[in-house]
């Protein structure tokens, strides 16, 4: 595998660069399509507050997936992700306007491992409160 | 209403095997809007030792998840889907998937709990390769939320 980064080149805190998505309506409706996960409450605003949410919420695989991304960017090839958990913590409400909802993404390392793995811990929020929590991988660098 | 915790410990096994598609995946990454040429150019693919293009970290999801479907709707669980959302995730990888693999699941019901409430079932999905190589564990937790939450 062809990891960009190698282990030697981090230490326990190296920050990975941050990014910043845009979650909108269409951006759901194409990931429910690709993904097979059509539950109505990531398109449709009538059910979604039927059962009790503020609005249409986004997937939260497509929150995990988006959050990866801070990752497989900063060391290229995705298949160095070896290891990748997250708990869903509040759901990504996404207003029906041209902007959706705004993930801010970090990440840093936080643990050097046996045979040139790292661990990767990982923040995600939206609006300034948090969507994952325990968001970590295991990294095979270089 | 409480699960059956009898539940604990039963397996689904795969139902047909899943002929992973380098159109799939090219799909998949654009669906959640990422270039990175490994899931989209073979010889990208390839200068990074990969025998075709490779897929995104989570889209192992499209298969765990449609394997789940005959747990979540199992009469005999009880599940009431309309109340389900997702309460964790993990993948891990014994190799990546790429294009052109066969793979099968098979899903065992880890554990069943009520938190306040709210029914929480823990599946285990093993993605094999046809052969009986171990490619991928995907670990869920489902949870299905009581009447009052």
């Amino acid at each position: 595998m062809g990891a960009a980064i190698r282990f030697d080149e981090v230490a326990v805190g190296t920050a990975l660069p941050s990014a910043t998505f845009q979650l909108r309506r269409v951006d759901l409706i194409r990931y429910a399509g690709a993904s097979g996960d059509f539950n109505i409450i990531h398109w449709n605003e009538r059910f979604a507050t039927s059962v009790g949410l503020p609005n249409v919420i986004a997937h939260g695989m497509l929150t995990m997936a988006e959050a990866i991304r801070v990752v497989t960017d900063w060391v290229g090839d995705p298949a160095a992700v070896v290891e990748y958990g997250v708990r869903f913590t509040r759901p990504v409400v996404v207003p029906d306007d041209e902007v959706g909802a705004t993930l801010d993404v970090a990440a840093a390392v936080t643990e050097l491992l046996d045979g040139g793995r790292v661990k990767v811990a990982i923040t995600a929020s939206c609006s300034n409160q948090t969507v994952l929590g325990r968001a970590t991988a295991i990294v095979q660098l270089s | 209403m409480a699960l059956n915790p009898a539940f604990i410990g039963r397996v689904y096994p795969a139902t047909g095997t899943y002929l992973v598609g380098r159109e799939k995946i090219r799909e998949f990454a654009s669906a959640i809007g990422d270039s990175n040429p490994a899931y989209r150019d073979v010889d990208a693919a390839v200068a990074l030792g990969h025998a075709d293009v490779v897929a995104p970290p989570t889209f192992a999801i499209v298969l765990s998840m449609k394997a789940m479907e005959s747990v979540v709707f199992d009469p005999e669980l009880g599940l009431d889907y309309s109340r389900v959302v997702h309460g964790e995730q993990s993948f891990s990888y014994a190799r990546p998937i790429v294009a052109g693999d066969e793979l099968a699941v098979t899903t065992l019901i880890e554990g069943i709990r009520s938190v306040a409430g709210n029914d929480m079932i823990t599946t285990k999905a093993t993605i094999s390769s046809v052969t009986g190589d171990l490619v991928c564990t995907a670990t869920s937790v489902i949870v299905s939320r009581g009447a009052d939450s």
